[in-house]
């Protein structure tokens, strides 16, 4: 399936789904990358080394920080994939350097199946 | 996309590695979002101020910046995650105190003002209608966008700093007309009496659409500090970065409602959205503020309180301005003597209150969506009048 390089990488992995958006601040714990926000469908499991689908971002501004921060930490996701990828998350992937796609049909990939991203500068596409 | 000359050489390392890294970041996203140019920004609000926020990786990020570069454009900053001034009172511990001093140096050196606060537009960054700005913090983003017409994204802290430091934001998104067209009629039945009703309103309103556009109809009258409850709540629950309230925001006339989808707030709605936010019984502490109070919400507070003790100890968090004003003009002196506190320049989503309480009071949809998680809070969400008692 095509998708659009917000920040470029070749990467397999395993897919952590989530039908609803993520807010990174006050929603994954910058230190564990366990989804702390109450009542999320991800609540209680780590994003550590997974290729995390989800819609889009919500919530507060400060999510780039702590997608950046998420890497410094060691415990950040291997590569995002969204069905639209907003500001706040694509500012927080290139800084930290963590592929992502989007314009992707999310509703498509099944949680816990193997995924595969081609980002290239200009083209991408996830194979699942 | 189309770089100017000076843009180019901001680029490609002319004026140091710094700033061409900010540029890259901005030009990125720019590509990403089909934007056709830069265009110059008349202002700048920084999110992403809080040790608690932002962590060791975040005071890194910030310092390398400080070592190199300065904004080029009025920029004020988010709360922090103490009072910069009475930080041992509210209980803080001096490592985090230390670190915090720290971040807030690093945006010092930057030449940003260190406003502390996520009302700018109350505290002397205000812009005015159809002026291009780019701001974080996702209740100033709303509040700058819907109510005064100012346009901007919703930035992420770093964009924000990028576009502060460069003087430019990539030209796509809110920033073009066109873009600012409703999604959705919110149809509004249910009584609207307290700013919590107009919070617990925005909570249901971002939960449903998520990161669309909302046209209000049947708000009959809201002053500011109601649409600031409101704003925040829909930016926290979704995404919402505009709305439209007819016969009251000033867009609400110039854009088509023609065939969209309605969805109704009735008092069910407000009824299941209230229950929703609670999840506490008896709080230890009240805390006003979120987003922080303005003088008219402070002296609202001063008159209910005024020669009684609320049950529940309270607070009042808001810019170092309006507290300097309070204090000036007597607001304080009652507050103190009904046993509240006025902080400034932080609040309780931001602040390290886990280690101080276990159950919180807040009139604040946006307070009562970050406070379980972020700050392990148990909530109790009313009107003022009831958590005053």
């Amino acid at each position: 399936m095509k998708a659009r390089t917000i920040y470029p990488g070749h990467v397999k992995g395993v897919a952590m789904v989530s039908h609803e958006p993520i807010g990174f601040y006050g929603g994954i714990d910058m230190k564990t990358g366990v989804v702390i926000e109450k009542g999320h469908p991800l609540e209680g499991k780590s994003i550590k080394g997974k290729i995390l689908v989800f819609p889009y971002g919500k919530g507060s501004t400060v999510g780039s920080y702590v997608i950046y921060g998420l890497k410094k930490n060691g415990v950040a996701p291997l590569a995002i994939i969204n069905k639209e990828t907003e500001t706040i998350v694509a500012t927080g992937v290139i800084l930290a350097g963590i592929t992502c796609v989007d314009s992707v049909d999310i509703e498509k990939i099944k949680d816990g199946s193997i995924v595969e991203i081609n980002a290239g500068e200009k083209e991408a596409e996830v194979i699942f | 996309m189309y770089l100017t000359k000076e843009q180019e050489a901001m680029l490609n390392g002319e004026y140091g590695n710094i700033i061409s890294k900010m540029m890259r970041l901005l030009v990125r996203l720019g590509d990403i979002y089909n934007a056709e140019k830069m265009i110059p920004i008349a202002s700048v609000q920084v999110a992403g101020v809080s040790y608690k926020s932002i962590g060791d990786p975040g005071l890194e990020f910030l310092q390398d910046i400080a070592k190199e570069a300065r904004v080029k454009v009025i920029t004020f900053l988010n709360p922090a995650g103490m009072d910069l001034e009475k930080w041992k009172e509210m209980g803080i511990d001096e490592n985090f105190a230390k670190k915090q001093l720290e971040i807030i140096n690093a945006f010092k050196k930057m030449g940003i003002i260190i406003s502390a606060t996520c009302t700018p537009y109350l505290a002397g960054n205000l812009p005015h209608y159809k002026q291009h700005i780019a701001w974080s913090e996702s209740s100033a983003v709303s509040f700058a966008n819907s109510v005064i017409g100012a346009r901007t994204n919703r930035e992420g802290g770093p964009s924000a700093l990028a576009a502060a430091i460069t003087g430019f934001t990539p030209y796509y998104g809110l920033h073009l007309d066109e873009n600012r067209q409703p999604n959705y009629i919110i149809n509004v039945k249910a009584e609207l009496k307290y700013n919590a009703d107009f919070a617990a309103l925005g909570y249901f309103v971002g939960k449903e659409i998520k990161n669309k556009i909302p046209y209000f109809k049947g708000i009959k009258e809201a002053d500011t500090d109601q649409l600031k409850a409101m704003g925040a709540a829909m930016a926290a629950s979704g995404a919402v970065a505009l709305y439209h309230v007819e016969g009251i925001t000033p867009e609400a006339d110039k854009v088509s409602t023609a065939s969209l989808e309605k969805i109704e707030f009735g008092e069910e709605e407000k009824r299941e959205t209230y229950e929703m936010l609670n999840s506490g019984e008896k709080p230890d502490i009240v805390i006003f503020g979120c987003p922080h109070a303005s003088l008219a919400e402070i002296i609202k507070i001063a008159k209910i309180v005024e020669g009684r003790k609320p049950k529940t100890p309270f607070w009042i968090v808001t810019a170092r301005a309006t507290k300097e004003v309070a204090r000036k003009i007597g607001l304080e002196e009652i507050i103190e003597k009904a046993g509240g506190k006025i902080y400034a320049d932080t609040c309780m989503v931001v602040s390290p209150i886990e280690n101080l309480f276990k159950t919180t009071g807040v009139n604040s949809a946006k307070a009562a969506h970050y406070l379980p998680g972020f700050c392990k809070q148990k909530v109790v969400f009313n009107n003022m009048e009831e958590l005053l008692k």
